[in-house]
């Protein structure tokens, strides 16, 4: 009995000898250091988390400063706990990467002055006057323009060989909740389309879960029995891409390219590049500038890319096509949310007040319609995006979520 | 030629002294730890030692991972004792998740409809009482069913689970903000209308010294009290009970009236006191957790402070070792369940010993 008694207290001096080494205190704020720590809500299962988890790597790894990534931080307390852990550790940058972590942050924020907080598609920061508190997102819109250009010179081309007539271009669109960065990616998605197919009508679903691979996997499947010739997401699984795959429907798909699922339907993705944001925070707190409070990456910044277009399924001439949109986008020739190309309840939207300062009532508080357009995530609003019109040609198959 | 008595045989062990039953316990974790240390040396490459202390870093590392910690697992603790009184009269009580959701729902309720209308301290109790009476109906609804109809409770009390979270998901969608954000944030973030009070200017007391009080209480409760012995007399036979004069029935809801009650409890801490929002997953299976944390302290109040201790330091241990080594947290997840295969199998070896062949046996 002693004798095991006595093995037992060795381990344990053992272990508590190897906890010592393990320890030790990360670089203070104030040394010219720079430590970044990471918050993710889950890890590199899922297609969104792994899209910033690539970017945190990469752009430490070129800037060369020491970060720390942490996974599967659930939206509630545990976010604020994570927070300040990574800031007692010595970060003098935390970011976090889903919606639900904003309130946590802040209030980690508002206790860590020296630490700067930048949290991703949040809404907040322009509100909270915290000068530590950082929101950012991207023009994302921009981004999904495009693939729906690719979607429209597809749909061309399936009514040119006479697989559908015009009036048979529908399309179909997996989402997640009827939430604005949703409503707006959809929207800027069928515009695209429509701006290449005029007879282009889209029906959208809702899965209620940003991440359910049945749900998103059925509710494609119910589009195209719906006769939806082409099917695009908001949802982070590889659900929809299957479900193409399996019914041979062309797929435009989200946050990188599904490709290896969906080899011969597959045409196009938009995805959000964060490189250049979490550059641009680590060179701020370097060289001691200010981060800004709400920072929208764009197509020039890097921010919004495109993956390469699919072997099979793309029409041909889309990469031309695309390289021409997109100078016109670059130049300001071409407006995604151009008022003179959709209407509202059949007529033309001349004013609409958005709700850019969240608020419980969800009031409208902005103008956001000015030189013929609806301006999504503009300098002086904020970055996450805030269009939730419902403009005609759309029809939402259900929004309980 | 006699037959062969079989190579070894099980016999039943008389009850252990402490020490002994105890020395087993830590051989087991010993075992644990060298078999994970194989597996992490195989799978990963990593120095083991540095693994183990990984997980000590994770539950101690620094002040505040100590409060974390002893938080965690007061809430852990405070549902492990709640659903006790129900384990030891045989009334499998695994709903233990949903009661807790909708004393969480209820508070949350409160403190969004009512928060800056009415002074705080009124808000509070009103919190306070409407999250433990929440959690009660949950717990009684399947003991009504059992006690007068002896449904099965086992899938009662897990059917009102889905209940609870449906629940939660539809006022989540009535609150969230923004619209479509399906979030509800953090609960009168600016005005703190409705939070439970710290203790001593710490944010993490308030549980801690709620969790204590319940285990004394529950401990006094189970061993001293005439309530407490009803329960093990029903736990032991129902119809013992009955025929000692026992009306087993209002024992069987009062007593789930108390552990549903309890849990409701858990959950205003869970609001009121720590995240102050509401979430379908804010309980994180703790529910069915505590059922584990129960049984492996034999119902005993007192040693479940230390069974939830284990557990919460294996999952917060488990977190620390997929931010340190970049593994993920399945890695971690593979190395609690050996560690709690070896702990929940040593039982086996208090409760019975293997006799070998002897050797010059005829």
């Amino acid at each position: 009995m002693k004798k095991l008694l006595s093995v037992f207290l060795a381990c344990l001096m053992v272990l508590s000898l190897a906890a010592c080494t393990v320890g030790g205190k990360g670089g203070n704020a104030s040394n010219g250091k720079v430590k970044v720590g990471f918050i993710f809500l889950h890890d590199e299962n899922s297609t969104y988390d792994l899209n910033f988890i690539n970017a945190a790597k990469e752009a430490c790894e070129k800037a060369g400063v020491e970060y720390v990534l942490k996974t599967n931080i659930p939206e509630g307390q545990e976010c604020y706990e994570a927070a300040c852990e990574l800031a007692d550790s010595g970060c003098n940058i935390v970011f976090a990467d889903s919606f639900g972590h904003e309130d946590y942050l802040i209030e980690a924020a508002k206790e860590y002055k020296n630490v700067e907080f930048c949290h991703a598609t949040g809404t907040k920061a322009h509100t909270e006057n915290l000068p530590n508190y950082h929101n950012a997102f991207a023009s994302i819109y921009e981004g999904r323009y495009l693939a729906g250009v690719a979607a429209g010179m597809k749909l061309n081309e399936m009514i040119a060989n006479g697989e559908i007539t015009p009036e048979q271009a529908k399309i179909g669109y997996v989402g997640a909740y009827t939430y604005a960065e949703v409503i707006s990616g959809y929207t800027s998605f069928f515009l695209g389309a429509r701006s290449e197919c005029p007879t282009a009508t889209m029906e959208v679903t809702f899965t209620g879960s940003w991440y359910d691979e049945t749900a998103e996997k059925e509710g494609a499947v119910k589009l195209i029995n719906n006769g939806c010739v082409l099917i695009s997401q908001h949802a982070d699984s590889m659900g929809a891409p299957t479900a193409c795959e399996n019914n041979n429907i062309p797929d435009v798909s989200y946050n990188g390219s599904t490709e290896s699922v969906a080899p011969n339907t597959f045409i196009i993705s938009s995805r959000i590049n964060w490189v250049p944001y979490f550059s641009l925070c680590i060179d701020s707190v370097k060289n001691g500038n200010k981060i800004p409070t709400d920072y929208t990456g764009t197509i020039e910044t890097g921010s919004v890319v495109l993956t390469d277009l699919g072997k099979i399924a793309p029409a041909e001439g889309t990469a031309a096509k695309l390289e021409e949109v997109k100078k016109e986008i670059q130049s300001g020739q071409r407006k995604i949310f151009d008022t003179s190309t959709f209407t509202v309840g059949g007529a033309p939207v001349t004013s609409y007040m958005a709700d850019v300062d969240t608020d419980p009532a969800y009031e409208g508080d902005h103008e956001v319609i000015s030189n013929g357009a609806f301006n999504e995530s503009s300098d002086g609003f904020r970055s996450a995006p805030y269009f939730d019109l419902r403009i005609d040609g759309i029809t939402l198959l259900d929004e309980s979520y | 030629m006699n037959k062969k008595e079989p190579l070894f045989h099980i016999v039943k062990r008389d009850v252990l002294p402490w020490y002994k039953s105890w020395g087993i316990r830590a051989a087991a974790i010993v075992a644990a730890l060298i078999v994970c240390g194989i597996i992490t040396t195989i799978t990963t490459g990593l120095n083991p030692f540095k693994v183990y202390g990984s997980f000590i870093q994770g539950a101690f590392g620094s002040g505040r991972k100590v409060w974390i910690t002893m938080q965690n697992m007061s809430i852990l603790l405070i549902i492990s004792l709640a659903l006790t009184p129900a384990f030891k009269m045989r009334f499998w009580n695994i709903g233990g998740e949903g009661q807790v959701l909708v004393g969480a729902l209820a508070t949350a309720a409160c403190m969004i409809t009512l928060g800056d209308k009415i002074p705080n301290v009124l808000l509070i109790l009103i919190m306070t009482v409407s999250a433990i009476l929440a959690g009660s109906i949950w717990g009684l609804i399947p003991a009504i069913f059992k006690a007068k109809w002896n449904t099965n409770e086992t899938l009662s009390t897990l059917m009102m689970n889905y209940i609870a979270t449906q629940l939660v998901a539809f006022f989540t969608i009535v609150w969230e903000v923004p619209k479509g954000s399906f979030t509800v944030g953090i609960i009168n973030q600016s005005t703190n209308a409705g939070w439970l009070p710290q203790l001593f200017g710490s944010k993490y007391l308030l549980p801690i010294v709620i969790a204590l009080l319940t285990t004394i209480s529950m401990f006094i409760y189970l061993k001293y009290s005439k309530h407490g012995y009803e329960i093990s007399v029903v736990g032991e036979s129902e119809k013992t009970a009955k025929y000692v004069g026992m009306k087993t029935e209002k024992i069987i809801i009062r007593t789930m009236l108390l552990s549903g009650g309890l849990c409701g409890l858990a959950g205003l801490l869970l609001v009121g006191g720590i995240n102050h929002t509401i979430t379908t997953t804010i309980n994180s299976g703790q529910g069915f957790t505590a059922v584990m944390v129960s049984w492996l302290a034999k119902f005993n109040p007192i040693t479940m402070i230390f069974t939830s201790f284990l557990i919460i330091f294996l999952e917060r241990g488990a977190g620390e070792i997929s931010t340190n080594f970049g593994l993920n947290q399945s890695f971690a997840d593979i190395l609690t369940g050996i560690i709690l295969f070896f702990i929940i199998g040593c039982e086996f070896f208090i409760s019975y010993r293997i006799v070998g062949r002897k050797k010059g046996d005829k």
